[in-house]
């Protein structure tokens, strides 16, 4: 808990900070909501053209992206700094957050904390609260449904702290990473019936981004897979977001412990 | 002379990165692999959206990854220096020099989109060539053609860069207008979804726009949609916007040393 207080500290000081240009606070929240918003008018456009998306209609396709959407929202809004650590290395300042008295992943997730982000999660919510109102709920649905947005927030938050460890061992080579999240975060929106099969396969096994919506979706959505993949795993998004999130940290652990700073 | 000088500068400073072009190039195909299937899958269930087929539409895709970093889609590129130095005040030294700063920067940027081109664009293109077999030129005409349209794209880009950076003699800060322009680069550039799917009113705005002088003119041409008379049409829209987007840079230019005030002086 102390933690999470220290980490709220500092990311008031950074949305003070970026306070002192108001035009371009203003304008990075408005631009970014812009960015996302942009994207759903695209997948809007491309369904002026189509009865369905490989099977599926617009509302259906609207809430595998709205639910991927925000939980890549909050995510990245919680710890898309990470992404930096790089640019921490390469500049000795990971040197100086080690010796302060706060874990230095906390540090690092909090550093330049900005709410550009909330312009995404606010058109995120938006489209997945336009989709569910097409959803048959039932109780278990609406448990599903929670379960799916923090499972897959905590899938994200593992695949964001994961890759970025990369950059331990290369320090300008951050663009392979956003392959992963932001790849994963784009290959969500789609159904992933899209994909041949040993794609579904790798989403689900390797890098199980299939969890952070496409699962818990086709129960929501009331869909049998149309892979034929057991009916177990659309309840296993839980499970995966755990999973994801212990290999992130373990990962974390080596980078630091393998870590010599870049001063000799 | 200078100017070719500045170009190669900027061209070995890009190429200092090896690891982080060769985790471009494999970001960019991951993109485009997505993005294949996507449009795949769309086409098949129209196969006749846009007056693309579904070989054109791939091909697009992969243009698309390959001119996402030469035409520098996001902002950024040589004009992030140039903001950067408006902010510290760097500036003032940079007009007192005997070069005109619009020339000086589009060598630099120049420079790097030849570097951007023969690595991010030639890597993404190669892939897409050999996992999804996408269309080439048709003719040579068509190639030297795409050749001319990708310098305008960039330089067209440019001055739209240079207009965002330029803000920050008035705001100091560019990166709020930075995100606001990217996000309309992406839409109107085609980036997102091809322009010829665009419905009624907004595809015909889409076409007039700056923006579609970065993807969707450079891709048709490769595509070989535009023939003789459109062939020339499509490339003098690039450069009229490249005309006008040129004086204006000029035009804020000469607005912005008017009022700088050195910080600290």
């Amino acid at each position: 808990m102390g933690d999470l207080r220290t980490y709220g500290q500092i990311a008031w000081l950074w949305i003070r900070a970026a306070w002192q240009y108001p035009t371009s606070f203003v304008l990075l929240a408005v631009g970014n909501g812009l960015i996302t918003g942009l994207d759903f008018v695209g997948l809007w456009i491309m369904f002026s053209h189509l009865r369905d998306l490989a099977g599926f209609t617009l509302h259906e396709v609207a809430l595998l992206y709205g639910s991927a959407s925000l939980a890549l929202a909050v995510a990245d809004t919680a710890i898309g700094s990470v992404e930096r650590i790089g640019t921490y290395i390469r500049t000795g300042r990971l040197d100086q957050m080690m010796t302060k008295p706060v874990p230095l992943l906390v540090q690092v997730c909090a550093d330049q904390f900005t709410l550009r982000r909330l312009g995404r999660l606010t058109q995120a919510a938006v489209v997945f609260g336009w989709a569910c109102t097409y959803v048959d709920w039932t109780p278990l649905r609406v448990l599903v449904a929670v379960s799916m947005l923090v499972s897959g927030a905590l899938l994200f938050f593992g695949l964001f702290v994961g890759f970025s460890c990369i950059q331990f061992w290369t320090t300008d080579a951050t663009e392979f990473a956003n392959a992963f999240t932001y790849g994963g975060a784009t290959v969500t929106q789609y159904p992933l019936s899209i994909f041949p099969r040993e794609v579904m396969v790798g989403l689900t096994f390797v890098i199980p981004v299939a969890f952070v919506n496409w699962y818990p979706c086709l129960y929501l959505l009331g869909r049998s897979d149309p892979f034929g993949s057991p009916d177990a795993l659309q309840f296993a998004s839980p499970v995966a977001g755990i999973l994801t999130m212990v290999a992130a940290l373990l990962v974390w652990r080596t980078g630091v412990r393998h870590y010599t700073s870049t001063g000799s | 002379m200078l100017h070719v000088a500045v170009a190669t500068r900027a061209f070995r400073r890009y190429s200092t990165y090896r690891a982080a072009t060769v985790s471009g190039i494999f970001t960019n195909s991951v993109f485009g692999i997505i993005y294949s299937f996507a449009y795949l899958a769309l086409w098949e269930a129209n196969p006749t959206a846009g007056g693309y087929d579904a070989q054109d539409a791939v091909t697009y895709v992969w243009l698309g990854q390959a001119l996402l970093m030469t035409i520098a889609l996001w902002g950024g590129g040589t004009t992030d220096d140039l903001a950067e130095r408006v902010r510290t005040g760097d500036i003032a030294i940079d007009l007192y020099r005997p070069v005109g700063l619009v020339g000086w920067y589009l060598a630099s940027d120049l420079g790097r989109a030849a570097y951007h081109l023969l690595t991010r664009g030639f890597g993404p293109t190669v892939i897409g060539l050999v996992v999804f077999d996408i269309a080439l030129p048709g003719s040579a005409l068509d190639a030297a053609a795409f050749a001319v349209s990708l310098v305008l794209a960039v330089v067209v880009s440019f001055a739209i860069r240079f207009l965002v950076a330029s803000t920050a003699f008035w705001l100091l800060d560019q990166s709020g207008v930075k995100v606001m322009s990217g996000a309309f680069a992406i839409f109107f550039s085609g980036m997102m979804l091809p322009l010829v799917l665009f419905p009624g009113w907004l595809g015909t705005v889409a076409n007039a726009l700056p923006w579609a002088s970065y993807v969707q003119v450079p891709a048709d041409i490769w595509l070989g949609k535009h023939q003789g008379v459109d062939l020339l049409a499509a490339l003098s829209f690039q450069v009229a916007w490249a005309v006008v987007l040129l004086a204006a840079c000029h035009g804020v230019l000469r607005l912005a040393t008017r009022k700088v005030v050195v910080q600290g002086g």
